[in-house]
């Protein structure tokens, strides 16, 4: 490669070509035509229940013009989908327009929502709630007789009977004759393990069209209800075999529906003429199986699980009925198993037929007259032998009292409501009704007469019903609904005092937990800090707060809904103690995050507040702390994530020094997290910034002090964090804000710190859990890195270049993966800074901070540093070129790069000079050579070319044009 | 050669009266056509009686029976000699229920010692290589409604100590008074028998209250007649130690087939009572009895 010719950079008048390739401005009025307004989407508020889809029908005004959305007119409901839908409910296929899918769902909610709202908690809600609660780890036993019956009732001295005929009518086809299953021993999950066999066999029977061998389970399973040893669990028994009552009614209930729906399916409101003659007899028979049960208990459960298919039969079936199975429950001795078949056939009733409440009132005050039955012999005496407590007792009533309650004070008009609570009143020992009822009824209703509710619990009798329980149940209404304003503050000091003399810590803070609701509400802070004074006084012996981590939290969870402001709630003197109390790391972790992530929402201001940022500290300290090897990645991310938040919500104003100081001090106490410490970074870099621009960027000496102790806090904290490119780029951040600082030494420490961390960058990367190539990122550095090196001046006691040729040297040294052509890239965008730098006026300067142009002023040594560095480096790009000639594949390679430098040459070379011109001909023939090079590109390119070469000064490319041409493609 | 022979009657529920006509079809079912030597249909409604051991000893009762009588009989051929095509084949047919002279149709009772069954059988004859073919199809004769008024029959009743015969020692016996009534004792076969029951207050707790409906047959022969009493169904109304004072529905449905209007003929006899049965927790029982008139309406 000849050398000795001057290539020069040309000469750039910057300004100029600034102001030539502006584009045309053009004027633009205030509303008219805007370019992105077709595509907007304007938030348009739909009606409830309809679909989004509905467009211009619900839509505001000014998308009146905007296209409709193509997806959102699909649902007009005449896709096949919704059409199939709309077949299958019965109902006419919708007509296509905007609303009508929103409409159908809405009519058929309609009609259900006469009767039962959305507002009435479906039994399934409670099922899971009496299944965790009433548990137990005695034994459990399941007696299960599937075949013929030995006579129970009947021993010696039957008048009138031949025991040796007896034609039973449950013995039908006998599969298993006299086969009798007892197990014993059955721990709780293994009994609903059992059941759940049960079920399915059932289910099975039925699908093999066996339907007497799943009468005949059922009729087993309703037999354990009578069964009250492990009283304790008896509710959770009921749950477990309800649920296969209610299949068995599903099934029986769907395959009369299907004998009916040949060839159309029944539609929802079918009367009785609809049914036909076969399905009317088969619906008749099962009523007559039915009824000759001999047992009372399995006869009512069953009838009641069959209700529904009283339709079938006649309109006045259900209400015929239910009265009977109401009436029928007399007969079942035990209170506790009564109560609950009363609870079962309401919650069939309600089902079925909600509108017919005569039924269910009538079981409320069947169950009131039942009630002293529990003071009785026989009650008595099972629990001596079970050996359980009677509160313990009385609680196993709750879930069918509440159960029958919430069905009967459903809409209930408040004369009923009225009624029943006088009734209760009257009534010995009601401390568990008094419970239901302030559970079942509306919160409205309880909370108006709550100080008469209070002056009841009191009136109780001690040794029944526990009263923390009561207090609690008041506790949830209150929560719910307000008591007159009045009356607020003796409610509070009524329910406390007897919260505070609850013993078990346990029951204590179930019931305080639900009250700190209610303070929080409507009382200041001084009471809230009272109520959590007493929390702790009594938690913390016996470290009693270990069990109630639950409950804790969720006063937590309380008081932070109501109080958001963060000065008052650190001001309660017991706040920090009471979350001292939460000892166990993961906990205390999750009621730290809760707290930060309310302060985050709510905290809109900054602050310097002592004691918030105290307070602030010792929580992000405490999730801070509690990160160690195991911790996620996720969980590091979100504690990073609030501890940042906090950190941006803290401003000295203009007191810098003390904001510094808080960064050191943050610094120290967030070591182990790394976004923070980028944050930290960050916030110092801005400080420095900012001192800045308070200086109007003459810094005094003191301020000149300052930022150079925020570089040196910089300087420090980088190394420390671990990802290389965070490094990289905060280096090159800070270096950029240090100069712009006027602190050259830092500046260029910093770059030096940089460029010397270049050759530890790892080939490849992790980017969101996968790994990448760094060579993109390393390059997209590099290039920036260059952009930055053109204002900065150079060491005076160092060479001429020194960080460029540092940076190249370390770029030449680094290990770059093999057919990579990263390294000549640089090279190829090192030339322009070199261009740049040969300019008498550089393109970019930081004000008061002299660059290279003002430092040599166009020396022409300088100059010609530059000019041996280029031609240095398009030695190196050539040699390159020509290795790649030796490949065949990469031949592609070779012509993108060649084009890459043909580029560069003509933007900033001279091409007056031959040498150079030929060049840039050889390399742009060398690039079309094997037609490699994007055509599109070529083209565009000569025709800026040839625009250039009509400028007054760029004549000379006009030759060069020439001698470029394009191959055409054969 | 798969042949399948079943008979379908029109009527859902199989229930005729004297005077109807049981209209049905025969459903033949064969893979391919299929030669036989006639398809005739038999109705029959027979009365079974069956002699007590009481009345003339284990053996003779076993070995020997009362002649059944005969109520109907017919016979129609449906179809000749001839060839059935294979597939489905439906051959319908009627039978008048009409009765010679004046034998009344009475209603189908299943019974213990008599049993009153109608029913109708098709027979395929074959040739003599294949085997002949015969089904049957039970159907179900109601007697007619009757023509009088049914008033009901209210019955009351208490029950305490001092009130039961048959026992020996009436001291010994725990101390309980129980009132009740039963709606009716001349009772619509069709509808359940309804009543009340309320334990005024008992010494003992209680165990279970219980529903005994009882047949009794009474069936002659020569040697003379039989009168047995035996239990159709038990259903128990209460269970457990109910509450006092508090009245406990009687409520059973007559069960079909097991159950008919109460029948006096000639050879025999079918009634109907109901034992209202109370067990005590000490294993005692207290039976009240109540003869029962059944009818249809």
């Amino acid at each position: 490669m000849p050398s000795g010719d001057i290539r020069r950079s040309r000469g750039r008048n910057y300004e100029a070509e600034r102001q030539g390739c502006r584009p045309e401005g053009a004027p633009i009025e205030f509303g008219d035509y805007h370019p992105l307004k077709p595509i907007m989407v304007t938030d348009s508020k739909t009606r409830r229940g309809t679909r989004k889809g509905s467009t211009s029908s619900s839509s505001s005004s000014s998308s009146s013009s905007a296209p409709p959305d193509p997806l959102s007119s699909m649902l007009d409901g005449t896709d096949p989908l919704s059409m199939f839908a709309a077949t299958s409910a019965g109902q006419p296929p919708a007509v296509p327009h905007s609303s009508s899918t929103g409409d159908l769902g809405r009519r058929r909610r309609e009609k259900e929502e006469e009767a039962v709202g959305p507002d009435f908690e479906p039994w399934a809600m409670k099922r899971g709630e009496i299944l965790a609660r009433f548990t137990t780890t005695e034994k459990l036993s399941i007696n299960l007789c599937m075949g013929s019956e030995k006579g129970k009732a009947l021993g010696p001295g039957s008048s009138a009977v031949s025991e040796k005929v007896r034609t039973r009518l449950e013995e039908l086809d006998d599969l298993e004759e006299g086969s009798q299953k007892e197990l014993l021993n059955l721990s709780q999950q293994d009994y609903a393990n059992r059941i759940e066999e049960l079920n399915q066999s059932l289910k099975e029977a039925w699908a093999s069209d066996q339907k007497v061998k799943a009468l005949k389970i059922v009729i087993q399973c309703s037999k354990l209800l009578s069964d009250t040893a492990v009283i304790q669990f008896y509710p959770s028994k009921f749950v477990l075999i309800t649920d296969i009552l209610d299949t068995f009614g599903r099934l029986v209930y769907d395959r009369i529906w299907s004998m009916c729906s040949d060839p159309r399916p029944l539609p929802e409101s079918f009367t009785v003429e609809d049914v036909n003659d076969t399905a009317k007899e088969t619906c008749l028979n099962w009523f007559f199986k039915i009824a000759s049960i001999r047992e009372l208990l399995p006869r009512l459960y069953v009838e009641a699980a069959i209700l529904k298919c009283n339709r079938f039969l006649s309109r006045t079936g259900i209400q015929e009925t239910l009265p009977r199975l109401t009436a029928m429950i007399r007969g079942i001795g035990d209170p506790l198993v009564a109560a609950y078949a009363r609870a079962y056939l309401c919650r069939v009733g309600v089902e079925v037929a909600p509108h017919l409440k005569d039924s269910l009132n009538r079981n409320f005050f069947d169950l009131l007259s039942a009630f002293r039955q529990i003071g009785g012999e026989s009650v008595q005496n099972q629990l001596v032998v079970q050996r359980v407590e009677v509160p313990e007792y009385l609680t196993l009533y709750s879930p069918a009292i509440n159960w029958i309650l919430q069905c009967i004070a459903y809409r209930a008009p408040e004369v009923l409501l009225t009624e029943m609570m006088d009734r209760c009143k009257t009534m010995a020992n009601n401390a568990l009704l008094l419970n239901s009822i302030m559970r079942a009824f509306r919160p409205e209703f309880v909370a108006a007469r709550a100080t008469d509710f209070i002056g009841m619990i009191k009136d109780c009798d001690e040794s029944g019903f526990p009263k923390h329980l009561l207090f609690g149940s008041l506790g949830r209404s209150l929560a719910c609904a307000d008591p007159p304003e009045s009356e607020r503050l003796t409610i509070l000091n009524e329910a406390w005092k007897v919260i505070t003399k609850v013993r078990s810590p346990q029951d204590y803070i179930g019931c305080a937990e639900v009250w700190v609701e209610f303070t929080c509400r409507h009382f200041t802070k001084r009471e809230v800090n009272t109520v959590l004074a007493d929390i702790i006084k009594h938690l913390t012996p016996d470290r009693a707060f270990e069990d109630a981590y639950a409950q804790l939290q969720s006063v937590i969870g309380r008081i932070l809904t109501y109080f958001h402001d963060f000065s008052v709630l650190f001001s309660m003197e017991r706040f920090l103690p009471f979350l001292d109390m939460f000892q166990k790391d993961s906990v205390r972790v999750e009621v730290c995050k809760s707290i930060m992530e309310v302060f985050i929402k709510h905290q809109l201001e900054l602050t310097r507040d002592p004691v918030i940022l105290n307070a602030m500290l010792h929580i992000c300290k405490t999730m801070h702390d509690s990160v160690n090897a195991l911790t996620l990645e996720d969980e590091k991310r979100s504690l990073a994530l609030l501890i940042v938040g906090f950190l941006r919500t803290v401003s000295f104003g203009r007191d810098f020094e003390q904001q510094l100081s808080f960064c050191v001090e943050a610094r120290a106490a967030f070591c182990n997290l790394e976004p923070v410490l980028v944050q930290l970074v960050h916030t110092v870099n801005t400080l420095a910034m900012e001192t800045r621009r308070v200086m109007q960027g003459s810094h005094s000496r003191k301020t000149a002090a300052f930022v150079r102790a925020c570089a040196a806090y910089s300087f420090i904290t980088i190394p420390s964090l671990g990802s290389i490119f965070t490094r990289l780029h905060l280096y090159l951040l800070s270096g950029q804000v240090a100069l712009a600082n006027q602190c050259l030494s830092q500046s260029d420490a910093f770059l030096k710190a940089a460029v010397s961390l270049l050759p530890e960058v790892p080939h490849s990367i992790s980017v969101e859990g996968k790994l990448r190539s760094s060579e993109g990122f390393l390059l997209d550095f590099i290039n920036n890195f260059l952009a930055t090196l053109l204002v900065v001046p150079d060491h005076p006691e160092h060479g001429v270049l020194y960080l460029v040729r540092g940076l190249l040297n370390m770029v030449q040294d680094y290990t770059w993966e093999e057919n990579s052509d990263a390294k000549v890239r640089v090279y190829i965008g090192a030339l322009p800074l070199l261009a740049a730098m040969s300019q008498e006026a550089f393109l970019y300067s930081i004000p008061k901070v002299d660059s290279n142009e003002t430092l040599y002023g166009g020396d022409p040594k300088f100059l010609s540093e530059i000019n041996k560095l280029s031609e240095t480096l398009i030695g190196q790009i050539l040699d390159h070129l020509k290795a790649l000639a030796r490949d065949e594949q990469s031949a592609r390679r070779q012509s993108a790069l060649a084009f890459s430098l043909f580029a560069v040459l003509l933007a900033h070379g001279d091409l007056r000079n031959n040498k150079l011109s030929q060049l840039a001909v050889n390399l742009w023939n060398l690039s079309h050579k094997q037609g490699l090079c994007d055509t599109r590109l070529s083209v565009r390119t000569l025709e800026h070319v040839k625009h250039q070469a009509q400028r007054p000064d760029m004549a000379h490319l006009a030759e060069a044009v020439q001698r470029l041409t394009l191959q055409t493609r054969t | 050669m798969s042949v399948s022979l079943d008979i379908k009657l029109k009527r859902a529920n199989k229930v005729y009266h004297e005077g109807e006509t049981v209209a049905g079809v025969v459903m033949l079912s064969c893979k391919e056509a299929m030669q036989h030597h006639g398809i005739s249909l038999t109705m029959e409604g027979i009365v079974n009686l069956q002699l007590s051991s009481k009345s003339v000893g284990v053996f003779e009762a076993f070995y020997n029976s009362v002649k059944p009588i005969q109520l109907i009989s017919s016979n129609i051929e449906v179809a000749k000699a001839g060839k059935v095509p294979g597939g489905k084949t439906e051959i319908p047919f009627e039978f008048p229920l009409l009765t010679k002279g004046n034998k009344v149709l009475y209603e189908t009772y299943h019974g213990v010692f008599v049993n009153i069954q109608y029913s109708l059988r098709c027979d395929l004859k074959r040739s003599l290589l294949a085997k002949d073919l015969s089904r049957t199809c039970e159907f179900i004769v109601h007697s007619q409604p009757q023509k009088s008024k049914v008033v009901p029959t209210p019955v009351n009743f208490t029950i305490t100590p001092d009130t039961l015969q048959n026992t020996r020692e009436k001291s010994s016996l725990p101390k309980f008074l129980i009132r009740g009534h039963l709606d009716a004792t001349n009772c619509v076969i069709s509808q359940p028998l309804t009543g009340e029951v309320v334990v005024e207050n008992s010494e003992v707790p209680i165990k279970s209250i219980e529903l005994q409906l009882v047949r009794v047959e009474t069936c002659g022969c020569a040697e003379g007649y039989a009168r047995d009493a035996t239990e159709i169904q038990n259903i128990q109304i209460a269970e457990g130690d109910v509450c006092h004072g508090l009245s406990i529905p009687i409520y059973m449905v007559f069960p079909r087939l097991f159950t008919c209007p109460t029948l006096e003929t000639t050879n025999f006899k079918v009634e109907f009572e109901i034992n209202i049965v109370i067990v005590l927790h000490d294993d005692h029982l207290i039976t009240e009895n109540f003869p029962l008139k059944l009818c249809r309406v």
